[in-house]
C-alpha cells in the first residue's frame, strides 16, 4: 500500500485530504466528525478580530449550478467569515487538536490590514496548538468591501506585508491563501514568497453570479429581491485551479514553493492532477458539502490504489510530476501530427462529431447514407472537438502520422525531428535551428 | 387468487372493484418533471436522427427534448402537434419499441432508448391539461369538406383542414368519436377517458362538426356526400372480422376480441363484465395481445394466446408479448384451431400444429375453454364504387382514390402499417393535398 502520509511545511497529516476553512469546519461538531471519517486536516473557518462577531445574511446563502440529474455541477457562497465569538473557536480549536494530535489543524485567519490586529489574533491561535496559519486573502464577496479578503489579495505589496508580520509574530507554518480574481496569478504568489510565506494555498473562490431569477429579474442566491456576488467552487472551477496552480509550479519566481491545491476536488482523480501539478496538499469543501465527510474514504483508497498501481511508493514520487510537462504554446511541437480516427465498431451513428465538425469546425467528418461516419484526413486538423463531443468513450482517437508520412492535408511530409514557433518561417522573430 | 377465478364459465365479479381498479390503471404513468427531466437528458440530439426518420409523422424528436430539457414543455407539446395533432395518444400507444425508439442510438448502443413516448406524454399532457389549443384557424375559405370516420386518420384530416380554413363535419357510425382509440386500445393504455378529452381538445381549433351514429350506407351515399361537398376523406377504417369458420362457432363463447375491447372500454363497472376462467385468443397482432392481458386484468385464470406461426413472425412487437408473458398470458406459436368442442357451451378448443406452409403436422391438443376470441385480423367493408388493392381501398400519392374529390386514408386504405400513429400521419398528408386540390394550388 501506497503511504499517504504527509509533511507538508512541516505539518503532518495521515492523508493529504484537508477540508478546507468553509462551512464544513465552523465547529469542534463538525470538525470531529470529519475527523471520525478519516480526513487528514482541517483548516478551520476563518476567525475574525475580537470584538462582535461578524452577520450573515438571513435568506440564502448558496447559489448552484446543476448538470443532468441535478448533479452539482458548481456552488457559489455569500457566507462571510466565522460568525461565532473568537474566544469560542480557540477553546473548541485546542479541545480538538489536543484530542486529534496527528491530524493537521490549521487556523484560517482574517483580520484588518493593521499590525496590531495581526499582532494582536497571532498569539492567542497559537496557544490553541494549532499546526499553522493560513492567511485568508482570497473571500471576493463581503469582507473585501471592507478592505479584507481579496482585497487584500488583489494587492501583492498587502500580502509581502502581511505575511511579514504573521512571520514575525507567529513562529508556526504560514500558508497564504490566494484569490483567482486577479490576471496573473503569480505575481500574489512571489509577493507571499517574498514575505516569507512558508506555503500559497488556492485558489479561493471566483467571483460569479451563479443565475438570474427571471420572475424577480433578481441575481440568485436572490436576498429579498436583491443579490450580491458570491464565490464560485465545486467541479466547475477545477480547471482554473489547475491552471493557476500550475503557473506557480512551474514560474521560476515560485518554483518550489509548497502548494496546497483547492478548487472543485471531487474525486482521487482530481487530488491527483492537482498533486502532479505541485500540490503537497489538496484542501476539499464542495465535495463535502454535496455528499458529506465519507467521500474522503473514496479519495484516500483511489489515490493509494492508483498510487499502488504506477509504483509511487510515497507522495512525494507523485508531487510536481507533471509540472516539467506545462510549457509554453510557443514551446509546442508543430511536428506532431495527429489524425482523428472513429472505431467504427464501438460507434453509434449518433453523428454528433459530424455535426460539431461540418457546422463549427473544418468539414473533416463524411456521412454515408448508411450513418457511417468517417473521417476525410485532407481536412482533419485535429481540433480534437469531435472526441469531445462523442456520447462514446474512446470511439474516436487522435493517431499521429509516423515521421515520412504526408500529410494529405497539408501535402508535407512529417519530419522526425520536433520544431516548435520559435524556429518556425512565419514566426518574424524566429530563430534558426542550431 | 380469488375462489371465483376457479369458477368454470363466463362470469362476472371474479375480482373486486380495488383489483380491478388497480389491474387497469396506467401502464406507464405520466413522469413526474424531475423524471422527464432526467430523461430527456439521455437525448444525444443527434444529427439528421434515426427516430426522427422512423416516425410516421416525422416529429422533430430531437428538438421536443431539448424544450423539455431546458423546462419548456409547452414549446415541445407544439413541435409535437405540429407533425401529429393526435401526439397525446400516440404517446399511449405507439409501439415505440418498433418505431423511434427501436432506432435509438442508445437503443443500439445500450439497449436503453431515451424513452421518447414518455418524454412525449409528458409534453402532450402538460399543454393539454392546460387546456391550451397550440393552433389557430385561418380565415374561412368557404370550402366543405366530409369526412367519413372520426378515427385517428379522419381526426387528423379534419383538424388540419379546419386549420386551414375549410368547413369540415365528420360523420362516423359509433356513438362516441374516436375510433379505434375510444373502442380498439386496451384500457391500460389509455385509461381515464383520455380519447374523448383529446378529441374534445382538437375540436377546440374550431370549424369541425361532428356527427355520430351516421354510417356510411345508411341513408348516406358516397354519391350523395360528393354531392354536398367538395371534398370527401374516407377514414372509416376495417369494420370487419373474419370467421374462423370451424363448426362449432356458434356455439356461445366465441367473440371477436375488437367488439370483446370495444364492450370493455365503454363498461362503466368492470364488476359486471363477464370473463372466461379459461380464454384462449386466436391471433398474433396487438389486437389479440390487449384482449388476452385484459382478459387476465379481469380474473380469467388461464389465457392462451394461440398463434399459427413462429414466435418471429408475430405482428405484436417482443415488447407486446413479454408485456402480455409478464401477466401470465400463455403463448404458444405454431398452431390453428381445428375445432371447438362443448355441447351446451364451448367447453375445449382444439388446436393443431402446422409447419411455416400452414400444413398439419398431425399433432393436436385440446385447452380447456370457456371462452374464445378471434383476433385475426380485421376486413375492409367495401364502399361501392372505389378501387381496391390487397383488400384495402387503393389510394395513390396522398391519399387519392380511384374516384375524383374522394381521398382515403388510415387503416382502410393500402399502403402502411395499421397503426394510430401511421393513420394521423395519412390523414394530415391527404388533407394537404385536399388543401392544395381545394385552393389550386393558390393557398
Amino acid at each position: 500500500m501506497a503511504d499517504l502520509t504527509t509533511d507538508f511545511v512541516g505539518i503532518r497529516s495521515p492523508n493529504p485530504f484537508w477540508l478546507a476553512s468553509a462551512p464544513p469546519t465552523d465547529k469542534e461538531y463538525n470538525v470531529r466528525r470529519a475527523f471520525e471519517a478519516g480526513w487528514g486536516g482541517v483548516v478551520w473557518k476563518t476567525l475574525g478580530a475580537e470584538g462582535p462577531p461578524v452577520v450573515n445574511v438571513n435568506g440564502p446563502r448558496y447559489g448552484a449550478i446543476y448538470g443532468a440529474d441535478r448533479r452539482l455541477l458548481g456552488l457559489n457562497n455569500i457566507e462571510l467569515i466565522t460568525d461565532r465569538p473568537l474566544e469560542t473557536n480557540l477553546e473548541e480549536m485546542a479541545r480538538v487538536k489536543a484530542d486529534y494530535p496527528d491530524r493537521a489543524l490549521i487556523a484560517s485567519i482574517m483580520v484588518p490590514c493593521e499590525e496590531a490586529a495581526w499582532k494582536a489574533i497571532l498569539p492567542r491561535v497559537m496557544e490553541t496548538n494549532a499546526d499553522g496559519i493560513e492567511l485568508n486573502f482570497g473571500c471576493p464577496h463581503g469582507m473585501s468591501e471592507r478592505g479584507m479578503g481579496s482585497a487584500v489579495g488583489q494587492v501583492p505589496e498587502y500580502i509581502e506585508m502581511v505575511t511579514r508580520w504573521c512571520k514575525q509574530y507567529y513562529d508556526r507554518a504560514v500558508i497564504v491563501k490566494l484569490t483567482p480574481n486577479i490576471t496573473d496569478i503569480r505575481k500574489p504568489a512571489a509577493a507571499a514568497k517574498n514575505g516569507g510565506a512558508d506555503a500559497v494555498s488556492l485558489i479561493n473562490t471566483i467571483n460569479s453570479i451563479t443565475s438570474v431569477d427571471l420572475d424577480l429579474m433578481s441575481p440568485m442566491p436572490t436576498i429579498d429581491g436583491k443579490g450580491s456576488h458570491g464565490g464560485y467552487c465545486g467541479p466547475a472551477v477545477k480547471p482554473i485551479a489547475l491552471s493557476m496552480v500550475s503557473e506557480i509550479a512551474r514560474d521560476p519566481e515560485t518554483h518550489g514553493l509548497p502548494i496546497s491545491g483547492i478548487g472543485g476536488i471531487t474525486t482521487w482523480r482530481d487530488a491527483a492532477e492537482f498533486m502532479a501539478l505541485g500540490c503537497g496538499t489538496v484542501q476539499v469543501c464542495t465535495a463535502a458539502m454535496t455528499y458529506g465527510f465519507r467521500v474522503v474514504e473514496e479519495m484516500k483508497t483511489g489515490l493509494s490504489r492508483w498510487m499502488d498501481e504506477k509504483g509511487y511508493a510515497t507522495l512525494d514520487d507523485v508531487v510536481g510530476r507533471a509540472v516539467p510537462n506545462v510549457t509554453d504554446w510557443k514551446h509546442l511541437n508543430l511536428n506532431y501530427v495527429t489524425k482523428a480516427r472513429i472505431d467504427q465498431d464501438l460507434c453509434i451513428k449518433c453523428g454528433r462529431c459530424y455535426a460539431a465538425c461540418e457546422d463549427t469546425s473544418h468539414q473533416a467528418i463524411g456521412m454515408l447514407p448508411d450513418r457511417t461516419f468517417t473521417v476525410i484526413d485532407a481536412e482533419c486538423v485535429a481540433c480534437n472537438l469531435c472526441i469531445d463531443v462523442c456520447p462514446v468513450e474512446n470511439c474516436i482517437d487522435m493517431v499521429q502520422l509516423a515521421p515520412g508520412e504526408t500529410d494529405p492535408r497539408t501535402g508535407k511530409v512529417v519530419e522526425a525531428e520536433p520544431a516548435d514557433w520559435t524556429m518556425h518561417p512565419n514566426n518574424p522573430s524566429a530563430v534558426a535551428a542550431e | 387468487m380469488t375462489e371465483t377465478m376457479r369458477l368454470d364459465g363466463i362470469r362476472a365479479g371474479r375480482l373486486g372493484p380495488e383489483d380491478l381498479a388497480r389491474n387497469f390503471s396506467d401502464l406507464h404513468p405520466r413522469f413526474t418533471d424531475h423524471e422527464a427531466l432526467v430523461a430527456a437528458d439521455r437525448c444525444y440530439f443527434c444529427h439528421d436522427a434515426p427516430c426522427v426518420t422512423a416516425c410516421p409523422t416525422d416529429i422533430d424528436i430531437p428538438l421536443f427534448i431539448r424544450q423539455i430539457a431546458t423546462g419548456m414543455e409547452d414549446a415541445a407539446a407544439k413541435t409535437i402537434f405540429e407533425q401529429n395533432i393526435l401526439g397525446g395518444m400516440c404517446a399511449r400507444v405507439c409501439p415505440t419499441e418498433t418505431l423511434c425508439e427501436e432506432v435509438c442510438v442508445r437503443e443500439v448502443a445500450e439497449g436503453k432508448p431515451v424513452e421518447i413516448g414518455r418524454l412525449q406524454r409528458f409534453a402532450t399532457d402538460s399543454m393539454m391539461e392546460a387546456g391550451e389549443h397550440p393552433f389557430a384557424r385561418a380565415p374561412e375559405t368557404g370550402r366543405r369538406v366530409a369526412i367519413v370516420g372520426a378515427g385517428p386518420a379522419g381526426l387528423s384530416c379534419a383538424h388540419r383542414l379546419a386549420m386551414l380554413g375549410h368547413a369540415v363535419t365528420i360523420y362516423d357510425a359509433r356513438e362516441k368519436p374516436g375510433g379505434l382509440n375510444e373502442y380498439g386500445i386496451a384500457q391500460y393504455k389509455t385509461p381515464g377517458r383520455f380519447a374523448q378529452a383529446e378529441v374534445d381538445w382538437l375540436l377546440k381549433i374550431g370549424g369541425i362538426t361532428v356527427e355520430t351514429g351516421r354510417a356510411i350506407g345508411e341513408g348516406q351515399t358516397l354519391e350523395g356526400l360528393r354531392a354536398k361537398h367538395d371534398a370527401v376523406f374516407l377514414g372509416i377504417g376495417l369494420g370487419g372480422v373474419g370467421a374462423l369458420g370451424l363448426e362449432g362457432e356458434a356455439l356461445g363463447g366465441t367473440e371477436n376480441a375488437v367488439d370483446f375491447i370495444a364492450a370493455l372500454r365503454q363498461h362503466e363497472d368492470l364488476t359486471q363484465l363477464p370473463i372466461g376462467r379459461n380464454v384462449v385468443v386466436i391471433g398474433g397482432g396487438m389486437t389479440a395481445v390487449d384482449a388476452a392481458v385484459q382478459s387476465k386484468l379481469l380474473g380469467a385464470e388461464n389465457v392462451t394466446i394461440a398463434y399459427r406461426r413462429a414466435r418471429d413472425r408475430m405482428p405484436a412487437s417482443r415488447w407486446e408479448q413479454d408485456l402480455a408473458a409478464s401477466h401470465g398470458v400463455r403463448l404458444v406459436f405454431g398452431v390453428i384451431p381445428q375445432a371447438l368442442h362443448g355441447s351446451d357451451r364451448l367447453r375445449e378448443v382444439e388446436l393443431a400444429y402446422v409447419d411455416p406452409d400452414m400444413a398439419p403436422t398431425g399433432e393436436t391438443f385440446r385447452l380447456p375453454a370457456d371462452q374464445l376470441f378471434r383476433a385475426i385480423g380485421q376486413k375492409l367493408v367495401a364502399v361501392e364504387g372505389l378501387s381496391l388493392e390487397g383488400g384495402k381501398i387503393a389510394v395513390t400519392g396522398t391519399g387519392r382514390t380511384s374516384v375524383e374529390g374522394v381521398w382515403a386514408g388510415g387503416d382502410c386504405a393500402a399502403g402502411g402499417e395499421d397503426l394510430t400513429v401511421t393513420a394521423v400521419a395519412k390523414g394530415r398528408d391527404a388533407a394537404m393535398d385536399i388543401h392544395a386540390a381545394l385552393t389550386d394550388g393558390r393557398a
